[in-house]
């Protein structure tokens, strides 16, 4: 049993709005509400969800980017937000995070090389500029960047080859945990493909432990080993990966996994949908109990008293919802919740 | 028997004179769309594929200079002066863009935006207009329609307007709908939803649809027939079913096995080596030959035409996986190991 | 169609992309400096610029007379070729030509002097107030608020009525005076630039906050500072020659540009040539600067990319 890396605990992060004048109460926007979550060495989880879940606020306040407002994150035996502005810039040199918009995430006056080289000055200054100097090519023959590039700045490259540079930076101080936020959704299909192998390997390679944030479910499938399905701020299911995908339980899983187009007519042709109508709520008036009930095709009048507690379904497999079995009755032929034997 | 193609391109070219050389867009590209078909056009960025049906539509930047021949029921689009094709704009053939915002105004409010398509094209009277837009409002789903047509765009989420703008696009009944993208910048609920509503309308009215997208999933779900376009060419054509469980292309396999399904658990994935070509300097010969597995010294030399290799199915490709014309057919794995 | 894992060398070759970008590596100031270079209007007052420059740093040593000595052989002559006074003399016999180049010079070293203080107090300020938001940055802003209150000439004469008429205190007093609008101008900047995400990105790698501030923050600021600072440099020897036709400026017998000015205004109808050539000098320096501020923001707009 591989040891636990982070232990994620009754995460909340809120966001104080302005009332819309001066004199009225300001709104709370819970983008991550009570998320709680475990992460063993060497593992992949990946967050899914929609636009508004919370997921790339969720990374962020993991790495506390975003200060959240409660819980804890326990990060090699410390919570991390217990620790000062200093030990907290020491314990970045294990955490490393990969964004969504390839060429914003980098400065455009730095050369290559010195934005790679950037959390090596920090995390160890007593490298001479030598080392340095040879650790940034080293990393950059690791994503498959000629060293010929370092000299160059960010907005010479494609989409493609600016995520790698993201990515050297990320992987240079050597980190435990890297968070990818959306790292491919920016890109071409065909980069995507490129940079999400380049992902895996290196995942193998350096024994990296990653939180894989997608919108997009096929990538997510490829490289996680759990997914932890998010609705406005909560979790509604986490499982193993084979698991969540063949069997899902909680009512939103089932319907975003059924409304993820699969790149085959036949199957496209069979598949049952189920449909949830109308636009997510909007989080800083959230329904009340179960979050998802407003569009549910299962909700009913319990559902608006509690918040359905996230009970386990099936070994390591837990889903939010007061009507799992029921909700398990519901999973449709041909939809991608069908085993398909892996190829 | 097929009837006499809706829309027709034949050696249609793009190119954009730019202070860094000539862009050759989109190169000799011939194309059709029978009535009532829903053809998709898949292409990543560069390909050429929105660009095409911007031309169409006479949407293209000033730098930009058209040539060969589009026609909708006969008539070459490109010959029409602005104010021809405007009126056929809106009437005969619609487009409806990624952004939604592209085709609102933020500052009317969504009856007067709709009512105002039905007045200039349709000549109805005011009362006739509203009525009939709020007709369409409830058609494309929006709930509350009443309420909702009296908004701005800005109080309507992402699909919402999404569905306002394909509402705008079926007022007049237009015989072509060309979507591009559509769906991109939506959440994959929101898609779902989305793209039942136009294969119902499709159904419905029987009108054409051209769908531009990169996502190969959405084609699955919607197309009867599909265009891979590549470096501003069609690199291959068939029905979708066919073009699925057997690609002729080269380009069109790798593509398809560089994705992740989401309903497949596989170890990995294989990328495409490379990247799209420089549309200024293009390479000699086919356009793909850089990034291809299988590529011989012929394809670094000559640029294959568009040829049938099947009934009903086109690719551009010297060594094309199914050549029933010389009547053979290699697996991909087979073919130059 | 299968999906497979197999061949070890079409993945190895699909996870290298070593397309290098054409050309020389090429920096964002390098491409604004090219951009500047297609700016005829700018490159024509570049050179302008450069000659009023040179020529107030080189040209005295060139001409036989200096900008205090009396010429008794012609006093209040008019401009002419042959008695070697190109400019003409003033009242005291003064070589006009002389007195205008050393006049520039001063112009010129309170502007260069008021313009850097302004710019390194401003951008400093302006970065840290507005990267560190919140409370202190609403602090720092209500100073600058009130500083801009006060009504600045008067303060300016404030000074040199305490401290006397030196022209090293001309110079501060205009510096710190400026540095003002330099701070608002960095702070409003510094709120865009702090929300990007490759400052989101230092932050995540460990550098702390005035790292930041000095290695992200300012460099990217360098567009609007030197276009403001362009800018600047007119409005100041403006100031300059207001002051000292007010009569606060430099002392006798140096002059500034704006000291001639004032002196030639005075006499325009009887001996217009001690205004024309030090207005012509002045004009041509405001204009060429604002040809070249106009140029630098065409250059840096990030529009353009």
């Amino acid at each position: 049993m591989a040891e636990t890396l982070l232990s994620v605990e009754h995460l909340s992060t809120i966001f104080e709005l302005p009332g819309r004048t001066p004199f009225s109460a300001s709104h709370e926007l819970k983008a991550v509400n009570d998320v709680s979550f475990e992460l063993a060495a060497g593992e992949t989880l990946g967050i899914v969800g929609e636009s508004g879940c919370g997921k790339s606020t969720l990374g962020r306040s993991i790495l506390r980017l975003i200060e959240p407002t409660e819980g804890r994150i326990v990060w090699q035996g410390h919570n991390l937000r217990d620790l000062s502005p200093r030990d907290m810039r020491k314990a970045r040199r294990d955490l490393s995070i990969i964004f969504q918009d390839p060429i914003a995430s980098l400065d455009p006056r730095m050369t290559v090389a010195d934005i790679i080289a950037e959390p090596l000055r920090v995390s160890n200054p007593e490298l001479s500029r030598k080392e340095r100097r040879e650790r940034v090519q080293t990393v950059m023959e690791e994503v498959g960047l000629a060293p010929e590039m370092a000299n160059r700045y960010p907005h010479e490259f494609s989409g493609g080859q600016a995520q790698r540079i993201g990515i050297a930076r990320a992987i240079v101080t050597e980190p435990k945990l890297i968070v990818c936020d959306e790292p491919v959704s920016a890109l071409d299909v065909s980069i995507q493909a490129q940079i999400v192998s380049l992902l895996k390997r290196l995942k193998e390679r350096l024994g990296l432990t990653l939180i894989f944030i997608s919108h997009d479910l096929s990538v997510v499938r490829l490289v996680s080993d759990r997914i932890l399905v998010l609705y406005l701020g909560r979790i509604v299911e986490i499982g193993p990966r084979r698991e969540v995908f063949a069997n899902p339980v909680h009512p939103y899983t089932q319907a975003l996994l059924s409304a993820a187009p699969i790149p085959d007519p036949k199957i496209a042709r069979q598949r049952g949908r189920i449909v949830i109508e109308g636009d997510p709520p909007s989080p800083v008036n959230p329904p009340s109990g179960c979050v998802f009930r407003t569009r549910c095709p299962i909700a009913r009048e319990a559902c608006a008293g509690t918040v359905p507690p996230l009970d386990p379904v099936a070994p390591d497999h837990r889903a939010a919802c007061l009507f799992a079995e029921e909700a398990m009755q519901m999973a449709q032929p041909g939809s991608p919740s069908e085993a398909q034997p892996s190829r | 028997m097929r009837d006499a193609p809706l829309l027709a391109l034949k050696d249609y070219a793009i190119t954009f004179a730019t202070p860094d050389g000539t862009v050759q867009a989109v190169n000799g590209l011939d194309l059709s769309v029978q009535p009532g078909e829903v053809l998709a056009v898949v292409g990543e960025s560069g390909s050429g594929k929105s660009q095409t049906f911007n031309g169409v539509f006479g949407l293209l930047a000033r730098n930009a200079t058209t040539s060969g021949e589009a026609r909708l029921e006969g008539r070459n689009l490109l010959d029409l002066s602005p104010r021809e094709l405007d009126q056929i704009r809106g009437r005969d053939m619609a487009m409806v863009f990624q952004d939604p915002m592209t085709a609102l105004n933020p500052a009317m409010k969504i009856r007067k935006q709709l009512a105002e398509t039905l007045t200039v094209h349709r000549g109805l009277s005011r009362r006739e207009a509203n009525a009939e837009s709020l007709a369409i409002m409830k058609r494309v789903g929006i709930p509350e329609a009443e309420r909702r047509i009296e908004q701005y765009p800005h109080q309507l989420s992402g699909g919402m307007r999404q569905r306002v703008v394909i509402a705008m696009a079926l007022l007049c009944r237009p015989k072509l709908i060309v979507a591009d993208e559509p769906t991109t910048a939506l959440d994959v609920t929101i898609q779902a939803q989305i793209l039942d509503l136009f294969r119902d309308l499709i159904a419905e009215t029987g009108t054409a649809l051209i769908l531009i997208t990169h996502d190969l999933g959405v084609v699955a779900g919607v197309a009867d027939r599909v265009a891979v376009m590549y470096a501003g060419r069609i690199v291959e054509s068939a029905e979708a079913d066919a073009l699925f469980s057997r690609p002729a292309m080269p380009y069109t396999a790798a593509l398809m096995r560089s994705i992740p399904r989401p309903d497949q658990d596989v170890e990995a994935v294989e990328p495409i080596p490379g990247r799209p070509p420089d549309l200024i300097r293009p390479p000699t010969g086919c356009p793909f030959h850089p990034r291809c597995r299988f590529v011989e010294d012929r394809c670094r030399r000559e640029r294959p035409p568009l040829a049938e290799v099947a009934p009903g199915r086109q690719a551009a490709c010297w060594f094309p996986f199914i050549d029933e014309t010389a009547g053979t057919e290699t697996a991909p794995e087979a073919a130059h190991g | 169609m299968t999906l497979y894992a197999g061949k070890r060398e079409a993945l190895e070759d699909a996870f290298l992309d070593r397309d290098m970008p054409r050309g020389k590596p090429r920096s964002l100031t390098r491409d604004a400096m090219r951009r500047l270079r297609a700016n005829k209007a700018a490159v024509v007052s570049l050179f302008v610029l450069a000659f009023i420059v040179l020529a107030a740093i080189f040209a005295p040593f060139f001409i036989p007379y200096d900008y205090e000595t009396p010429d008794w052989s012609a006093f209040r002559a008019p401009p002419s070729l042959e008695s070697g006074h190109y400019f003409g003399t003033d009242q005291n016999g003064r070589d006009l030509l002389a007195r205008t180049l050393y006049g520039t010079r001063i112009s010129l070293t309170v502007a260069i002097i008021a313009t850097t203080v302004s710019v390194v107090v401003g951008v400093l300020y302006g970065a840290t107030s507005g990267f560190l938001g919140g409370r202190i940055d609403q602090a720092m802003m209500r100073f600058v608020d009130v500083m801009y209150a006060l009504p600045y000439i008067l303060f300016v004469i404030l000074l040199m009525v305490m401290f006397g008429r030196n022209v090293f205190l001309l110079f501060a007093a205009i510096g710190l005076l400026e540095w003002l609008t330099m701070a608002r101008i960095v702070r409003g900047q510094t709120l865009s630039l702090k929300e990007r995400e490759f400052i989101e990105a230092a932050r995540a790698s460990g550098v702390a906050t005035f790292p930041i501030i000095l290695r992200h923050i300012v460099p990217n600021l360098v567009g609007p500072v030197v276009i403001y600072a362009t800018l600047t440099v007119p409005e100041i020897v403006i100031t300059e020659s207001f002051l000292s036709y007010l009569g606060f400026g430099v002392q006798e017998p140096l002059t500034s540009l704006g000291t001639l000015i004032a002196e030639g205004t005075d006499v325009l109808e009887v001996m217009p040539w001690l205004l024309l050539f030090p207005g012509a000098v002045l004009v041509s320096l405001l204009l060429s600067l604002a040809f070249i501020g106009d140029g630098l923001r065409d250059a840096f707009d990030p529009k353009d990319r």
